[in-house]
């Protein structure tokens, strides 16, 4: 497949979608360079399986540009979606038929003959390989998550496009999904869209990063530059705040000072907290907890919720090179 | 194309609900056969009563082309609702599974996939009407043997020659298999609001019978909408037992009393079975699939 120069898998420009007097998506402009695993954030119903329903044509936009591989998805969706697999929320397939059955019956519908054993090489990817001619009705939710990445990949698609992967799957299978995804991505160079309402999900396997509330975007950064360990963010509170801050103040923690109702916060390298502990008793500050937070936890979590729950630390320098509020 | 209805015939016929409709119809079907099998010559004589009493009648009355035409009659009016189990599900049903996202992420069209979808119902649609066919006709033939065929009508009765039968039975199954389709281009069309299978079942045989009182209901205002409603072109398939008759009252082989009836029809339930496939397609291409 040819796609341009800057090797672009998505280009999203000034999409907007209404339903009736609703806008679900509200100019939002974005895009995924090849080989990235690109973090989709926001909180349920902030506009994400609107976006990526459009993005597969599922939706149609009220206005915008949506391009895939370099090519308009509006006139050239076929030939788009033969290089796209996709889990869409919950991986519903054909309960009445079997794990192999599905798997090819979605191999045909993506426009590849696919081999008994690349099916069964295919199940095996996924850890379904020993139930391969079970119904799917007898599945467990992991189970069919699982089925559903693999019918995903089984055209061996450039993009994967995965909506909340993770919703209702257990631990072990929420980890699965997360290794899957990084081997996708790391082994087999694949492009990874994909969703989550869960910052600490996509904290651990996203290189590019978008969160997006009400339709609209917040910030798109690289995940270096949202997940920078130094700007994580102390939480201290101490019998008397007032005088914590204060010491504080006269202290060398001056400059990563800041106070709130709450307590007294400080935004600073995640190797320094040790230390800072060592001061705070030094400085016979009675102490009541001391609570790191990553920055952009805080700042994910007031600028996508209605109620303010945390004061958070606001970082200008969130506005870099690669990173944009909005 | 060819891929997408492949399987949409491999979905339907690897699901249950399919064969509902089947075994429905070999239960209804054996009843009636069984029931005129035990008491059929005391049914033919109190059918035969009053013609009796004027008419010297000999052969067997009660043989597999009559067993068929009685069959057909209480049947045709129930097909439909084993039509819409399946028809009216197509879109709806995929909706509420959840597939019908995964299959729209596919590089197929969605005119093509709505077209599968409903050349699928109507595969379904045809072999069920084959499935009538095999067991009311044939097996009719051989448990009943066969005969001239004497129909009564309103007014009058009908003798078919034995030899001018069986294409009768061809035309009225192929006319069937157009009233039948036009009942799954309906369902069909209906499927695309919901995203459960049963009020598209509902609401397919609402319309049905709503249709079916005004078509058979003599009221002057409802006249005039009449000749436009398919049910009341849905029963026509009869006119193939409606023989001309010569100056001797003597039915003439090879035809057809009123052919004119029969083709106008066909062509009022083609435009419908159009017109309803025709706005799945402008629907479904503009549809947001949200399920």
């Amino acid at each position: 497949m040819l796609y341009t120069m800057m090797q672009q898998i998505i280009q999203v420009e000034g999409l907007r979608k209404e339903f009736g007097s609703l806008t679900a998506v509200n100019n939002l402009s974005f895009s995924v360079a090849q080989g990235d695993v690109y973090g989709f954030l926001g909180q349920n119903g902030a506009g994400k399986s609107t976006t990526i329903r459009m993005l597969l044509t599922l939706i149609a936009p009220t206005s915008g540009k949506i391009e895939l591989f370099g090519m308009p998805l509006s006139s050239r969706r076929k030939e788009i979606l033969r290089n796209v697999g996709a889990v869409i929320e919950k991986p519903d397939v054909y309960k009445y038929l079997s794990a192999y059955e599905n798997l090819k019956l979605f191999a045909r519908l993506s426009g590849v003959r696919v081999q008994h054993g690349q099916l069964m090489d295919q199940l095996e990817m996924v850890g379904l390989a020993q139930r391969a001619h079970d119904k799917v009705g007898t599945f467990s939710q992991g189970m069919k998550q699982r089925l559903g990445i693999g019918i995903a990949l089984v055209h061996n698609p450039q993009l994967i496009v995965l909506d909340e992967p993770t919703n209702g799957l257990d631990p072990q299978g929420i980890a699965d999904i997360r290794n899957l995804i990084l081997r996708l991505s790391r082994e087999m160079h694949k492009t990874v869209l994909v969703s989550s309402h869960l910052l600490s999900e996509i904290e651990q396997i996203a290189t590019k990063v978008l969160i997006i509330d009400k339709g609209k975007k917040i910030v798109e950064g690289t995940a270096s530059t949202l997940f920078d360990p130094a700007k994580t963010v102390v939480e201290v509170q101490a019998l008397d705040n007032e005088e914590a801050f204060r010491l504080l103040q006269e202290s060398t923690w001056a400059g990563a000072l800041q106070q709130n109702r709450k307590g007294v916060l400080l935004q600073l390298d995640r190797q320094l907290i040790p230390q800072l502990h060592k001061d705070l008793v030094a400085m016979n500050i009675a102490l009541v907890s001391l609570q790191p937070r990553h920055s952009l936890e805080d700042y994910f979590l007031r600028v996508t919720t209605g109620n303010q729950h945390v004061d958070a630390w606001q970082d200008e320098n969130i506005v870099s090179g690669d990173t944009q509020i909005n | 194309m060819f891929t997408l209805f492949q399987t949409e015939l491999y979905k339907i016929f690897r699901r249950p609900r399919t064969y509902i409709a089947f075994a429905a119809i070999t239960a209804l079907i054996t009843i009636v056969q069984l029931g005129l099998k035990m008491d059929g010559k005391e049914y033919a004589a109190f059918v035969m009563a009053d013609l009796n009493n004027t008419f010297q009648i000999d052969g067997k009355i009660i043989n597999g082309y009559f067993v068929c035409y009685v069959v057909l009659q209480l049947l045709l009016v129930h097909v439909p609702l084993l039509i819409a189990l399946i028809a009216a599900d197509m879109i709806s049903g995929e909706a509420n599974m959840g597939t019908l996202r995964l299959l729209l992420t596919k590089p197929v069209g969605r005119t093509e996939f709505i077209l599968a979808k409903f050349l699928a119902a109507t595969v379904y649609t045809l072999l069920l009407l084959v499935w009538v066919a095999v067991l009311a006709l044939f097996v009719s033939m051989w448990l009943f043997g066969t005969d001239d065929m004497f129909l009564l009508k309103n007014s009058y009765a009908v003798q078919i020659e034995r030899v001018d039968i069986f294409w009768r039975y061809a035309g009225a199954f192929g006319f069937a298999a157009l009233a039948m389709t036009t009942v799954a281009a309906l369902g069909f069309f209906l499927s695309q609001f919901a995203e459960n299978s049963i009020g598209p079942i509902v609401a397919t045989m609402s319309v049905i019978i709503v249709c079916t009182i005004l078509s058979t209901m003599s009221i002057p205002l409802f006249n005039k909408i009449k000749p436009y409603l398919f049910t009341t072109h849905m029963v026509a398939w009869k006119e193939f037992f409606d023989v001309k008759v010569n100056d001797s009252n003597e039915t003439i082989r090879g035809t057809i009393q009123n052919p004119d009836k029969l083709i106008r029809s066909s062509l009022v339930l083609f435009f419908h079975i159009v017109a309803f496939v025709g706005a799945s397609v402008y629907v479904f291409k503009k549809k947001d699939v949200l399920s």
